[in-house]
């Protein structure tokens, strides 16, 4: 199965940008050795994976009423501040929960990819 | 339905949904063919007599069933062609297979319903649908929610069990403690759904009481030495076991100290001594969950051995609600506490032991003031306690039993 892994908000762990560079290097220690563990398992692969702009630098499009309109900043109701996200191939969810305790503990949220079969 | 079909979907449900999973891992179609499978044995078994083995019949026309599905899906596929037929040509596992597999098919699917990814009460509709075989109308019905809000609800953690990629599947050693404990606090959710209803009158709470302990019993056979359901198992006995004894004749509430002990169920009070005095639970470091449970079944235990309500042993109780209030301090511990030192000290010590404590939402802990108030004398003070009670109490034999208590205090309605 596919699954979305979107790393949605901070959690209890300060900014990123507000880290010393040494915490900084342990964060991205983390952020390898998932990569790693990711490896070592069977049936896991990432698919995609990439860091996000800060919520400042997002760009929102919505359309209502057959109306466009183009503004600043994220979609808010959905996501404040999502940092990243993985899409990971793995046999079933526990595989991804148990792999995702090896990134630092950031607030997550886990989706299915439909299977069209 | 058949006497014969009630008894093997009582009994065999949980183990055929297993048996079918673990070979077609495809929950949404397995239990729509176990549905169809009983219902055409209600229809045939009648006409033409009961098979000799009839979980074995009710597995082989589930089975056909699922393959029938599949082979529907697989035509406007294409491509899944010969996974069917693969399928078809595996032999069936025998019902009667003694071996462990069926056994640890069970409870991957306890485990799987108990998911933590999946609402708690969610959790508890599915173990009591899909392990027990309860139908979805009972399910509703015990849950005092309208059928279809609860098929919906079943239906949607089936779904999310499917699409979300939930494995049917018993975890590392490691971990399984912890989903045991998470299985144990879902029987023990619809337990309490059952012995302490909060609301409406009492219907087919009962029921769901013993469906809970039916499902603890069932999972604890799988793992008889965990000690988190082994405590379990001899609380929500000793607190079933009480159970005719908890209304009279018209529907009323009546208290631990008026109930008529003859009434309590006395297998049921041994066999939870007798859990209790197990190995795994006496001298050794327990979860803070398991000990949680042996306290609370200590606690009950004392009262079902005291042949009288005055012969309690609240000197007792008390200490075992000190222990647990170290163990995991909660508001409601705290009111039995308070309750527990005015019998054993009087109705002063207990109002001491109540002051401060609220429990937001609660009628309980008024209506426990109320009462320790009438008993000091203070009766204004033990009306104006009743009647917040009444305001915040949404359960009808409560209330019952709450304003009889009034009208006894207060005889000119002041």
């Amino acid at each position: 199965m596919k699954y979305l892994v979107l790393l949605m908000a901070d959690g209890e762990l300060p900014a990123w940008s507000t880290l010393s560079e040494e915490e900084q290097q342990a964060g991205m220690r983390q952020f390898e050795d998932f990569d790693a563990a990711c490896r070592d398992r069977d049936g896991v692969e990432i698919l995609a994976a990439e860091a996000l702009g800060a919520a400042d630098t997002a760009t929102t499009v919505r359309t209502r009423g057959g109306e466009r309109t183009v503004t600043d900043g994220p979609y808010a109701e959905a996501v404040e501040q999502l940092g990243g996200f993985y899409l990971l191939q793995a046999p079933d969810l526990d595989v991804v929960l148990e792999l995702l305790t090896v990134l630092p503990p950031y607030d997550i949220q886990v989706s299915p990819v439909v299977d069209p079969y | 339905m058949p006497p014969e079909l009630d008894q093997v979907v009582r009994e065999e449900w949980g183990r055929l949904v297993a048996l079918l999973l673990a070979h077609f891992r495809r929950l949404d179609l397995v239990e729509d063919a176990l549905g169809d499978a009983v219902e055409a044995a209600a229809r045939q078994w009648p006409r033409d007599g009961t098979p000799a083995n009839p979980a074995g019949w009710l597995q082989t026309v589930a089975r056909r069933r699922v393959v029938d599905r599949l082979r529907a899906e697989a035509m406007a596929q294409r491509r899944h062609a010969l996974v069917v037929t693969d399928l078809e040509r595996r032999p069936p596992r025998a019902m009667a297979d003694p071996g462990d597999l069926v056994e640890d098919d069970l409870l991957r699917l306890v485990l799987m319903c108990t998911h933590p990814a999946l609402a708690p009460e969610s959790a508890s509709a599915l173990a009591l649908r899909l392990v027990l075989g309860v139908s979805t109308h009972d399910i509703a019905a015990l849950f005092l929610v309208p059928e279809p809000t609860m098929a919906a609800r079943i239906t949607r953690a089936k779904k999310k069990i499917v699409t979300a990629g939930i494995p049917f599947a018993v975890p590392d050693l490691a971990v399984l403690p912890d989903r045991l404990a998470s299985v144990a606090q879902t029987a023990y959710l619809a337990f309490t759904a059952g012995y302490a209803p909060a609301s409406g009158p009492d219907l087919l709470r009962t029921a769901l009481a013993g469906e809970a302990v039916r499902l603890v019993r069932t999972v604890r056979a799988l793992r008889p030495e965990d000690p988190t359901l082994t405590a379990l198992l001899a609380l929500m006995l000793l607190q079933h076991s009480r159970r005719d004894a908890r209304l009279d004749d018209e529907g009323r509430l009546v208290l631990l100290d008026e109930q008529d002990r003859d009434r309590w169920h006395r297998d049921e009070i041994e066999e939870a001594g007798r859990l209790l005095a197990s190995p795994g639970l006496l001298g050794v470091p327990l979860p803070e969950q398991a000990a949680g449970y042996l306290l609370q079944a200590l606690v009950a235990a004392e009262h079902a051995a005291a042949p009288t309500s005055a012969q309690t042993r609240w000197d007792r109780i008390v200490i075992l609600y000190d222990q647990l209030l170290e163990v995991s301090p909660s508001p409601p511990a705290r009111l039995a506490r308070a309750v527990a030192v005015a019998e054993a000290h009087g109705p002063r010590a207990g109002l001491a032991a109540l002051d401060g404590l609220e429990v937001p939402g609660s009628h309980r802990v008024a209506a426990v003031r109320a009462e320790l108030l009438a008993r000091v004398g203070e009766v204004p003070a033990a009306l104006e306690q009743l009647d917040t009670a009444l305001a915040a109490c949404g359960n009808d034999t409560e209330r019952a039993h709450l304003r009889r208590r009034r009208a006894e205090l207060a005889p000119t309605g002041g």
